[in-house]
């Protein structure tokens, strides 16, 4: 999957995780299949973005590129991997169109 | 070092309590024979007390929440409860009998995210089971309730206490948890009760029966690995701690008793009277606790089986000391590796020396004249 059709995905929390902060570091359980992440702090700040109404592109431009300033290319790719691995295991979830509903789930 | 390792020393290094149990209640439907609690309702916490504490704990930096009991379903509010801990992200287990769980209770634990369930069964044979739990058809519900929530999608473990009078059933109960799609674990501890009477001890299984256990390999896997002799005790062993209670891991009881663990009955605070958090970093009990290192153990740090020894300090606590060695945890490790600890050894010494003070009579005929009676006393 390359970035130009993740680019206009939208990314949402699912609701079946755990999530707290350590030390800096998100920690991420899946109450499904219990895989369990820690995510760094741009990662955790794309976490955070992930709201299902942002496009991934504008969080990557938005949150990382610019916060981090980190060069887009690799910004992409970084984010775009990290959003596969997660939705694998269906912590993250994604979609083609924005989520409509207001009672979207609030960063942990 | 596992990533999960790695945060529980983050966690430690940072001061976190990154486990909490919480018994939301003490109430039961069940009454087991082993059972070391008061099932009366002495004034448990609120319903908005609960969600008070739930939140410092997410404040804290909690991320693993126990919920358990007695039985967590005879509070009305438990999916109150339950729904409000997970909006707060915590990574919920619940630990019940299961029977009070039918479908829909099932179907509302995975929707609202419940990681694992914990599910007490005792014998395959309603008989066996029912007889500990002293509630006629008990079994069939708990196993009804294991297939709802495994029907659900939602991981479950079949934990089997042993002891006298299902000793004999592991295999039967291992067997219906693979049935069942559940995973088996397999607890031999029985614990004094909560108010400090040690009478059900007397279920725990007999050491014979201890020794067939660890060399079953069903049960403990590698049998060779797992009763080795004790490896050499390096300056790391003595350096270490003996568990994660009031390191990481903090217990609230359904009064709002803070204590370092479940079975570590020490209280430490209470949070209707003070933050969880200052209970957490201030309470000279939990500080005392931090503070205990192997090397620190006046008997157990002279014992071959310091660096494996699974010693509880709250069992040791319950037997009078913290510093203490939990006299079960010694006879698992000598029914493991045949090595006795030397907690053991101190005692059979005590024994052949015979008591501390001790008074023997003289009798003039036995000796040449000397009239007076001998007192000895000796120092163990």
């Amino acid at each position: 999957m390359g970035f130009d059709s993740m680019s206009e995905k939208y990314i949402s929390r699912s609701t079946a995780i755990a999530a707290r902060m350590l030390g800096g570091e998100l920690m991420v359980m899946s109450s499904t299949d219990s895989t369990f992440f820690t995510l760094n702090e741009v990662a955790t700040a794309i976490w955070q973005a992930a709201d299902g109404r942002t496009p991934l592109s504008e969080i990557v431009s938005r949150v990382v590129c610019e916060e981090f300033e980190v060069e887009p290319s690799v910004a992409h790719s970084d984010a775009e991997q990290f959003v596969a691995e997660l939705s694998q295991h269906g912590i993250l979830m994604v979609s083609d169109h924005p989520n409509t509903d207001p009672s979207v789930q609030e960063p942990a | 070092m596992s990533l999960m390792q790695e945060m529980n020393q983050r966690a430690l290094e940072l001061g976190v309590p990154l486990s909490l149990h919480l018994d939301v209640t003490y109430r039961c439907n069940e009454r087991c024979i082993h059972c070391y609690l008061d099932h009366d309702d002495h004034g448990e916490l609120t319903t908005e007390e609960i969600k008070g504490v739930l939140e410092q704990a997410a404040e804290a930096g909690t991320f693993f929440l126990t919920l358990s009991g007695g039985e967590v379903f005879m509070r009305r509010d438990f999916f109150e409860i339950l729904g409000h801990a997970r909006r707060l992200m915590f990574n919920v287990r619940i630990k019940t009998n299961g029977v009070m769980i039918g479908k829909e209770e099932a179907r509302r634990m995975r929707e609202l995210g419940v990681e694992h369930v914990q599910i007490s069964v005792y014998s395959h044979r309603p008989e066996v089971h029912d007889r500990i739990t002293k509630l006629p058809g008990s079994l069939k519900r708990t196993i009804e309730a294991i297939r709802f929530i495994k029907s659900q999608g939602l991981k479950v473990t079949v934990a089997n206490v042993l002891m006298r009078g299902n000793s004999e059933d592991h295999a039967g109960v291992q067997a219906l948890a693979k049935e069942l799609g559940a995973s088996y674990t397999l607890d031999p501890t029985i614990t004094p009760k909560i108010d400090g009477d040690d009478s059900i001890v007397a279920l725990r299984i007999p050491g014979s029966e201890l020794h067939s256990v660890f060399r079953t390999e069903a049960l403990v896997g590698n049998v060779e690995e797992f009763c080795a002799l004790p490896p050499p005790v390096g300056e790391d062993v003595m350096e270490a701690y003996p568990c994660s209670a009031g390191h990481t891991a903090i217990y609230v009881s359904p009064y709002g008793d803070v204590t370092p663990c479940v079975q570590f009955p020490l209280p430490s605070g209470n949070v209707r009277r003070e933050k969880l958090m200052d209970i957490w970093r201030y309470s000279p009990e939990l500080n005392e606790v931090r503070s205990i290192h192997a090397r620190d153990l006046p008997v157990c740090s002279t014992c071959s089986h310091v660096g494996t020894c699974t010693r509880c300090p709250g069992l040791a606590y319950m037997e009078g000391s913290m510093r203490g060695p939990s006299t079960a945890d010694c006879e698992k490790s000598f029914q493991r590796t045949g090595i006795a600890s030397a907690n053991m050894l101190r005692k059979e010494r005590i024994q052949s020396t015979g008591p501390l003070v001790q008074i023997q009579a003289w009798r003039p005929s036995e000796s040449s004249g000397q009239e007076i009676p001998r007192v000895a006393a000796q120092l163990l």
